[in-house]
């Protein structure tokens, strides 16, 4: 059988290892992971992984000073693209964040900081273990029960101009899109490769997509 | 449906292995951090926090190898403190592994320190560590101070007023442990969980003193903390993580099944 090679996408940001060790243990031995900042890797690729943290300005700096910018946009209109957390946030037109950052504009919609005034009980970041409701199928819901728990770390989230991108929704304080899908795109807010069970299923799950 | 609260089992580890005693690991494997770490991800932790107790250079190389180790196979959030200094070390444990590294003295002793590890890498993977102890003088309410070497050597710095400053900072959670209460088993310092709580936005982990089920649960519902870690309890086999969030559920607090 040909081999299958998976480009985790390295701009000097982002817990890429914890990304890719979880890519690895749910892949099959015909299937190569590769953390890279080669963009004829990510052109070779069969499917791409685009992780983040921390901060969006940083996140599109990094992006830029890498020359990744064309290669991830690239890569986001043709194979299978799994976005994590500020990987799914970068995707956006527009973020909030840092009084403001132009993303890669290849989801149409903002992302915007919560807003807790009315739920004094609440912390900020939203830190850790949150269910994510399915709102529509998707192939990466395999074997994943609804409303299963994924590890959160964010202050900030997305909002698509066209709702039926999204495919999750999560509640703190408000009720957000917590997981997007457009074409060959899954873009979750939540770390899979932090969530146990469920998040190394969806590895699974998205090592097996064709993007369709 | 909204967030659960955190179980978060700490372990000492020393040259890379785990130095406190493990009743329900098997001898052979007794301080091996991996299997202890797998033990734990089974019954359900929500994250495993590592304090690096190691006094040596080497010691701490095989700290980094060994979260190495377990980041490759536990696939929950880590926590690596002790000895975190220089923005170096915060980039070592990240690289190894760890998602999250706890600051204590060395913000003590620079507390821009804690500015520069937040922009370096993000609030997210900061936690900063508080060990407080209340002193009590005559003619003067009772107050919390921050203190080192193990709730020895006495700073002068308000716990409360320390961890407002180092929200400001941009820590991203509070690990606050009172050294009154530690290794009591006589459950947290509910009065010092409260005044902390109620004053920062960021969550709050309560730690020190946990001897049942039941100061886990006080942690939350009159503690306010949004994460609850224990040592002792779990690591002597009293109870499985498992058993403490049944306990929480079963008072209405909402956890991660």
């Amino acid at each position: 059988m040909d081999q299958k090679l998976v480009a985790v996408v390295d701009y000097g940001m982002g817990n890429l290892r914890s990304v890719s060790k979880a890519a690895e243990h749910m892949a099959d031995a015909r299937t190569k992971i590769v953390v890279t900042q080669d963009p004829q890797v990510i052109a070779d690729a069969d499917s791409v992984i685009f992780p983040g943290q921390g901060a969006a300005k940083a996140c599109m700096q990094a992006l830029t000073d890498t020359g990744m910018v064309e290669p991830v946009k690239q890569a986001a209109q043709e194979k299978p693209f799994l976005g994590i957390c500020m990987g799914l946030q970068v995707l956006m037109s527009h973020s909030a964040e840092n009084n403001g950052v132009d993303c890669l504009d290849i989801i149409k919609g903002d992302v915007t900081q919560f807003d807790l005034s009315g739920h004094p009980e609440l912390k900020m970041p939203h830190m850790g273990w949150n269910q994510i409701h399915q709102t529509q199928d998707h192939p990466l819901w395999h074997a994943i029960p609804q409303d299963s728990r994924f590890y959160f770390v964010h202050s900030f989230y997305v909002s698509p101009e066209d709702k039926s991108t999204i495919i999750g929704e999560t509640t703190h304080g408000q009720t957000f899109p917590s997981v997007l899908s457009a074409h060959n795109i899954f873009a979750i807010q939540a770390h899979p490769e932090k969530s146990a069970e469920h998040g190394l299923q969806l590895f699974k799950n998205f090592l097996e997509w064709d993007g369709h | 449906m909204s967030l659960a609260k955190r179980i978060i089992p700490c372990l000492d580890v020393d040259d890379g292995r785990v130095v406190k005693g493990v009743q329900f690991v098997d001898i052979r494997d007794a301080g091996d951090p991996v299997e202890v770490a797998k033990r734990y991800d089974e019954q359900g932790a929500d994250e495993i926090t590592f304090l690096d107790i190691t006094a040596t250079a080497h010691g701490r190389e095989t700290t980094v190898h060994m979260v190495e180790e377990v980041a490759s196979q536990v696939f929950i959030p880590l926590t690596v403190g002790g000895g975190i200094r220089k923005i170096e070390d915060i980039r070592t444990m990240l690289n190894a592994g760890a998602d999250k590294v706890a600051i204590n003295s060395a913000a003590i002793y620079n507390p821009e320190f804690v500015k520069e590890a937040c922009d370096a890498f993000g609030s997210q993977c900061i936690v900063l560590a508080i060990d407080a102890k209340k002193v009590s003088l005559q003619g003067e309410a009772d107050r919390w101070e921050i203190f080192t070497h193990g709730g020895r050597k006495e700073t002068g710095i308000d716990a409360l007023e320390w961890a407002e400053r180092m929200e400001a900072y941009g820590a991203g959670e509070l690990l606050v442990t009172s050294m009154d209460k530690d290794g009591t088993k006589s459950g947290f310092d509910l009065e010092l969980m409260q005044e902390i709580t109620s004053r920062v936005k960021i969550p709050v982990i309560a730690s020190g003193g946990v001897g049942n089920l039941q100061h886990l649960v006080d942690g939350v519902k009159q503690g306010g903390a949004e994460a609850v870690l224990a040592a002792s309890i779990f690591h002597f086999g009293e109870f499985t993580v498992q058993e403490a969030k049944e306990a929480m559920q079963a008072q209405g607090i909402e956890v991660r099944l």
